[in-house]
């Protein structure tokens, strides 16, 4: 009965052109559409809350009364599964990819996906990036035996619009005029306290992807010139130390 | 709440207990979370035996868990279910007498549900248990009206505690005495001095009834 009461409630709760569940009551024996509206509205409201505060950037782009129309679609189609709404929304830019009106945003989804990555890196364990100095032990001669643990907080982003550019024009950076429109390789990960943003050079994220999935340096070099002739090998190893991507060397 | 706790989610609670060691940890009579799925807000429980013994289950679970005793607090309802056999005040009474908790007094979601449910605060308070709460808590509500036009109150904590539960909330501190209270405005946050001033006007009524107590 009271499960019944329940799926009852949660099915119409979420779906505001569904009849009322069986059973309720106003002291007024009125039909009780606008009490019940009122749980229909905060359950929509503060599930669109949630991707509100998850999705600064995408909010500036489309405006606050585009996105909480887009949210409040998603949260009555998609309401989460988990009490932990930091996790809320990550299906978010597959869902705004079929919703017509954003349709013309085309690099919406994506500036998603960047928000996403970055709210992930940000709850991501704490681990120690290598120091420098792990760099001095490494034998040049046996790079094809060389693992390299990525820090917990790295997320690698690949587009075809120039996201990180649309984004940090979105979150407080300067506007000016995208003249390159070719895509852009992220990487955000959050070293320390603080998340970070950056744009990878040609090669560097096949080069990322290689060394998360296990592969050791000398197959990731590979992958990455495979992709990218002109990747910089020295650079990105240096970088794996300098953006704090690295956390061990493992031979 | 039909369904078992989620073992997960207790367990992620007793980490954040154990890590800031409250004085006191709440949680409403309401459910929020059914078939996987979480809707984020307290939505409405029917008051049968059946559900009395289901929300007991979960309180013993969560005590047992946290290995301390919890407050319970009263919800603002919108609206009421035809299952219903129990008057809220019995149920909560029950619960604390079954499981042991606490309660949480929200004088302003008294004032809503009494007004929402066009029934008296003042009876609603004269039959709820005092000696067992452990808390208030005050917020400001917004105002509208059902479909045949009767006032109907939202729990919004978007402004200030009306005048209304400010008398409500003497007359409880007259007879239950010294209570830890909270303003809760958590929607359309104002400015520091204005928050304040809530805090000092609940200080100012506190301090009124001691000395009339005292007199």
């Amino acid at each position: 009965m009271l499960a019944n009461t329940q799926s009852a409630f949660r099915l119409a709760v979420l779906d505001p052109a569904a009849a009322l569940p069986q059973g309720l009551a106003a002291h007024n024996g009125v039909t009780p559409n606008r009490r019940f509206a009122i749980y229909r509205d905060n359950v929509a409201l503060g599930l669109a809350a949630a991707l509100e505060s998850r999705f600064p950037a995408s909010i500036a782009i489309v405006g606050a009364d585009f996105f909480r129309a887009l949210a409040i679609r998603f949260a009555r189609e998609h309401p989460p599964r988990s009490p932990l709404l930091l996790d809320y929304g990550d299906q978010l830019p597959a869902f705004t990819e079929a919703f017509e009106p954003a349709r013309e945003v085309a690099y919406l989804p994506d500036v998603m996906r960047l928000e996403i990555a970055r709210a992930q890196a940000y709850h991501a364990a704490d681990a120690e990036p290598a120091s420098p100095a792990a760099l001095k032990g490494l034998d040049p001669a046996r790079l094809h035996e060389v693992r390299v643990e990525i820090h917990p907080a790295v997320r690698l982003l690949r587009s075809a619009f120039p996201v990180a550019t649309i984004w940090q024009m979105n979150a407080g950076g300067e506007a000016r005029e995208i003249v390159d429109w070719s895509g852009e390789d992220v990487l955000v990960t959050r070293p320390r306290l603080d998340v970070e943003v950056q744009i990878l050079p040609p090669g560097g994220y096949a080069f990322l992807a290689a060394l998360r999935t296990g592969h050791p340096l000398e197959a990731a070099a590979e992958a990455a010139f495979a992709e990218a002739p002109d990747f910089n090998l020295a650079a990105a190893i240096a970088g794996l130390v300098a953006a704090g991507i690295a956390c061990r060397f493992e031979i | 709440m039909a369904r078992p706790l989620d073992k997960e989610h207790l367990a992620r609670l007793k980490a954040l207990e154990q890590r800031y060691r409250p004085a006191s940890f709440s949680e409403h009579l309401a459910w929020s979370s059914h078939e996987e799925v979480f809707l984020n807000d307290l939505l409405p429980v029917p008051y049968t035996p059946e559900t009395l013994r289901r929300v007991c289950d979960h309180i013993d679970e969560v005590q047992e868990t946290l290995g301390r005793r919890m407050l319970l607090e009263n919800p603002s309802t919108y609206l009421l279910f035809e299952e219903s056999t129990i008057e809220e005040t019995d149920f909560l009474a029950e619960i604390a007498q079954r499981t042991g908790c606490g309660l949480l007094l929200d004088i302003n979601n008294v004032f809503v549900s009494a007004t929402n449910h066009a029934t008296s605060p003042e009876t609603y308070l004269d039959r709820f248990p005092l000696g067992l709460v452990g808390e208030i808590h005050l917020a400001g509500h917004a105002e509208t009206v059902d479909d045949a036009g009767a006032p109907l109150l939202i729990d919004a904590h978007d402004r200030p505690v009306a005048d209304p539960v400010w008398a409500l909330y003497e007359r409880v501190i007259a007879q239950a005495g010294r209570l830890p209270t909270l303003i809760e405005w958590d929607n359309d946050v104002p400015d520091w001095p204005v928050l304040a001033r809530e805090a000092a006007l609940a200080e100012a009524a506190m301090a009124r009834v001691m000395r009339a107590r005292a007199a």
